[in-house]
This record gives C-alpha cells, sequence and structure tokens, in this order.
C-alpha cells in the first residue's frame, strides 16, 4: 500500500511574524521557513507504516515556490521514499491545494493519505476534510492513534471532552493531532541519502485544476494589544486586587 | 434567503457554543434555521426551538445520527445547503471534521474561526497563532463559515420556532463510529467556563492536588499546557492553546505557565488573567493582569485557604 502523505513549508513555529507597515500581509521575507509541524507527524507516521511492514512506499507532495523543496527533503531525510513537488508562485488556499492533492491521489492511486490537522500559518484546518470529500473517501481528524486493520483503518480522534474512535475504509484520508507521534531526529547521513532521492516537479498550471484563491484578503493587522498589568507583592494583595475587579 | 446553523449536543442539551453562534448570524439579518442532528432527539429539538432568534429548526432524526459522522452529516448539510446563504456553525472539533467537507462538495471557500463579522461577508480571523488579525471577504454564493464562539454571547431561551422533520439521505457506509471515551466530569465545560485554572509541565504530580481545590472554589474548569499533557499531569482534551481549546473567561489562572505563543494564543483574550510562577521573567507575565512571583506549591495552596 503506498501511503501519500502532504507537507506545507511554514513559517518555524518559534517565529513571531511582523505585520507589513503598510497592513497588506504578513511580512515573511529572509524569515526561516520549515515543515509544519503538524506534517511532520504525518511523514513520521507514515514511515513507521513504512517499517512495520505496512506501507510499501512512502510519497511527500508539497505545493508552493520552489524553497518548499526544502519541506520534501526535510520528509525523504525523515524516510519518505520519494517526493513531488506541484510548483507554482500563486496564493494558495485550501480548496485550491485539496484540488491539486486530489490530481497527485488519481495518478498515484496511494491506499492511505496523511495530511497534519492544520497549519500553523494559516491556522484555517481544511484540506484534509476537502480533499476527502473530493475523492469521496472517509475521515479521519485530529488522529492520535491509527491501527489498519485489513481493508480498514481504525483511528482514535481528539475530540472536545475526550477521545472517540472510528473505522474508515481504505482508501482513507487520516489528519494529525500533535499526540500520533514524536517525530525523529534526522541525522546528517540520512540528510546526504535525502539528497539522492528522487524530487519531481510538476507546474500547478499543467494540471488542469481551477486552484484561484477565493478568499480575498483585505488587510491584517496586530491583534489589540493588552492592558500592562502589575505585579502583587503575596497571595494577600493578590486576593483584594481580585475582589476589587469584582470576579471572586 | 436564510442561514443554516449546524447544532451541536451532548446528547442531553444544546451547547452553549451553538447559541453563541446563533448569536454570530445576527449579522446577516436574515432567518436562522437550526439543523439538529439525533436519533430519538425530540427533546433537543424543543430546545433548539426555544433559542432566541432562531426562525425554525430542522430536525434530522435518524439511527445514524446517534453517533453523527462528519461523512454522514457533511452529504445531509450539502442536500439542504444550496436553499441557503450561509452554513454556518462554532469552531468545535465536530465543526471542524464537518463544515470544510461540505465546502468542497460545494465547491466554495470556508472562513474558519471567525471572532468577527464585520460585513455579512466579511471576516476577522487569527492567524499565526493568533499574533496576527487578517480581515478576508469571500465571493462565494454560499458562505460556509466557523465562528469563535467566545467571541459572540450566548442568545438566550425562551422563544419557541417551527420544527419541522427533514429526510435523511442513506449513510455512505465510508465509516463506522466503534467507541467513544469522554472525560466524566462534574467542572463546566472548558470553552464556556466563565473561571478557568490552568497549570504547566511544573506543577507534575501534583497537578491536580494542588489545581482541584482552586478551581473547585469557582467552579472552574480546569486547563492545562501542552507540556503538561504531553509529560501526562493532564489529560489531552483540556489542553488550553492554537492547537487545543481556546478559551475566554472571566478570570483565568495561569500557574505554572512560561507563556508560549501556543497557548497564549489560547487563553489571551480572557478578561483578567492571574499569573502564578516562581520566574519572574516568564513571558505570562506580560500579559497577566495580575502577576505573582511565588513558589506554586506554597502559593497556590495559601490562595485556595485565602479564598474559602
Amino acid at each position: 500500500m503506498k501511503v501519500l502523505v502532504a507537507v506545507k513549508h511554514v513559517v518555524d513555529y518559534n517565529i513571531k511574524p511582523r505585520v507589513k507597515p503598510d497592513g497588506s500581509d504578513v511580512d515573511i521575507a529572509g524569515v526561516k521557513l520549515s515543515i509544519n509541524p503538524f506534517d511532520e507527524i504525518a511523514v513520521e507516521e507514515a514511515v513507521r507504516l513504512k517499517e512495520r511492514g505496512v506501507a510499501t512506499e512512502v510519497i511527500a507532495v508539497t505545493i508552493g515556490k520552489a524553497n518548499s523543496q526544502d519541506s520534501l527533503r526535510h520528509a525523504l531525510a525523515m524516510g519518505a521514499d520519494k517526493a513531488i513537488l506541484i510548483e507554482t508562485e500563486a496564493e494558495m488556499q485550501p480548496l485550491g491545494v485539496a484540488k491539486l492533492l486530489k490530481s497527485v491521489v488519481e495518478r498515484e492511486q496511494p491506499g492511505l493519505i496523511i495530511l497534519g490537522k492544520q497549519a500553523i500559518d494559516d491556522d484555517l484546518g481544511q484540506t484534509g476534510q476537502m480533499l476527502a470529500a473530493l475523492v469521496n473517501v472517509g475521515q479521519g481528524t485530529f488522529a492520535s492513534i491509527i491501527d489498519i486493520k485489513g481493508d480498514e483503518i481504525e483511528v482514535t480522534r481528539e475530540i472536545d471532552g475526550g477521545t472517540d474512535v472510528v473505522a474508515l475504509k481504505l482508501p482513507a484520508v487520516v489528519t494529525t493531532d500533535l499526540r500520533l507521534n514524536e517525530p525523529r531526529f534526522i541525522k546528517l547521513p540520512n540528510l546526504m541519502m535525502a539528497k539522492k532521492k528522487p524530487v519531481e516537479t510538476i507546474k500547478a498550471d499543467d494540471l488542469g485544476v481551477d486552484f484561484n484563491p477565493r478568499l480575498k484578503q483585505l488587510k491584517v493587522a496586530d491583534p489589540e494589544p493588552r492592558k500592562p498589568g502589575i505585579k502583587v507583592a503575596n497571595v494577600a494583595e493578590l486576593v483584594e486586587k481580585l475582589r476589587l475587579a469584582e470576579v471572586l | 434567503m436564510s442561514i443554516l446553523i449546524l447544532a451541536e449536543h451532548d446528547g442531553k442539551h444544546i451547547k452553549q457554543s451553538t447559541r453563541q453562534a446563533v448569536t454570530a448570524a445576527g449579522a446577516w439579518q436574515l432567518p436562522v434555521h437550526l439543523l439538529v442532528t439525533g436519533s430519538n432527539s425530540t427533546d433537543l429539538a424543543s430546545e433548539a426551538a426555544g433559542i432566541a432568534g432562531v426562525a425554525k429548526v430542522l430536525h434530522a432524526d435518524a439511527a445514524q445520527f446517534e453517533h453523527p459522522l462528519a461523512e454522514d452529516v457533511a452529504a445531509l448539510l450539502v442536500q439542504l445547503g444550496t436553499d441557503y446563504k450561509v452554513i454556518l456553525s462554532a469552531h468545535t472539533a465536530f465543526s471542524k471534521s464537518v463544515l470544510p467537507r461540505v465546502a468542497a462538495l460545494l465547491d466554495v471557500a470556508m472562513v474558519s474561526d471567525a471572532i468577527s463579522i464585520t460585513a455579512p461577508a466579511t471576516y476577522v480571523r487569527p492567524i499565526y497563532a493568533g499574533n496576527v488579525l487578517t480581515t478576508v471577504e469571500s465571493s462565494d454564493a454560499i458562505q460556509v463559515v466557523t465562528v469563535r464562539a467566545t467571541s459572540f454571547a450566548a442568545a438566550a431561551g425562551g422563544a419557541s420556532a417551527e420544527v419541522a422533520a427533514v429526510n435523511v439521505p442513506a449513510s455512505a457506509g465510508l465509516s463506522r463510529w466503534i467507541r467513544e471515551d469522554k472525560t466524566v466530569s462534574d467542572r463546566p465545560e472548558l470553552s464556556s467556563a466563565r473561571v478557568v485554572v490552568s497549570g504547566g509541565r511544573s506543577l507534575a504530580e501534583r497537578f491536580d492536588e494542588l489545581l482541584e481545590p482552586l478551581a473547585h472554589h469557582f467552579g472552574a474548569a480546569l486547563g492545562a499546557t501542552r507540556a503538561a499533557v504531553d509529560a501526562g499531569f493532564a489529560p489531552n482534551d483540556i489542553q488550553v492553546g492554537q492547537t487545543g481549546t481556546i478559551v475566554a473567561p472571566e478570570l483565568y489562572f495561569a500557574i505554572g505557565i512560561s507563556g508560549a505563543m501556543q497557548h497564549l494564543a489560547g487563553m489571551k483574550d480572557s478578561k483578567i488573567i492571574v499569573a502564578i510562577n516562581h520566574d519572574p521573567d516568564a513571558p505570562i507575565f506580560q500579559y497577566a493582569d495580575y502577576g505573582l512571583v511565588a513558589n506554586l506549591f506554597d502559593a497556590v495552596p495559601e490562595l485556595t485557604k485565602a479564598l474559602s
């Protein structure tokens, strides 16, 4: 069974983004980019399935500018077998991404598709569900445990107030919660080896898919800053302040 | 044209977040219809019909909705949705699974986690873990939107809307519900609690011992950082943050929490933030209205005692 993993190249999670002075967008020029943390978990899970003999091949795919290759190399160094870059300079939104991924799914016919539950830049969390809808397969969102049983996959999902378990017919789409696994550390030899693995580049425009953005960004802004607070000397003073604030 | 809201319930009551979504729908000034899915759920439909601002309840009562699956609920919404201008819900785990599927099937974009609706197709939503707010406009014929419940007041009860049964399409059979494991608690739901008492990893094994009595005093919900959850000191479902639950209570206690970006994204809209931490340089103090630099293991019991 082939496993397809979709990854996104995003502003590194440690970096606090800055808004451009004209409020038109977030300024990411010169900012460190890396693989979306949820997607790294998706790659790790796919590689583990291969190590257990469940998956035969792990394919990583990304959509974006040429520099998105860095996240593909990261996936290859973790153990993916090959990678596909769907190259475009255009702004991408989840519906367009899902449509482009659908064309990869049709070509590669994976038995399982794993994505992160959300990208930490746009925080939308839509792509996996949209892809599942377009391919007309079941979806296991926010997965913290997956277990392949014959022609089904059992997915333990993190939901409000606990977990639930659903069984999906394969092929299916799974999106990863942080708890699914702990991604491995990449050793230097693996990084060198990854340079020799194949990365296929496809122009997004050649796939005959309408991926034009549907949402228009009118402006971006910093959130309202909080009023500066005070430090209290001890518990008694804290209690007194809370009484005055009428929240006790 | 009207607005269709996907209601959510726990089998007994309509969730607070659904009432908050009803308020958010007011931005359009269009009739609001509430879709209630369930099995033997007549009482829930009646409760939904009582929510002020709801013009009509669509009741989808079928065995397959005993435990509603995203695939089946999405199919139902797509069948109904073409008659609506807006398909809306609160940004909860359930809706996060269902609505993107609906949007793709209707071939429209979706807006996730809107914190304000400034015009009928213009939304403000947080990006980059709440560090930036973006204003987006959607030109699609059907707007598919989830809203951040804590940004809107809950609609009151006392109304009496019409309840209409809807036909439920047969399940596509793509998925099966197997079981669930919900945390049993007599505490209020985290996302709508008036007071939240949250702890970080430094509380270690004494997480419950220290925080429970303080939470008990307020009838508060317990929260935790990702680190506390990962270390096994607190269950997953109480994680507050970008990837967990977003809260905005009247009073938020951050105890032994350094204030990482990921955590702040989940609580920085709380009305009053109290931070207790031994590290005077912890970033949480830049967000706290009242900060106390102290040893947690002394200060928290002392605080609990002073309050009782």
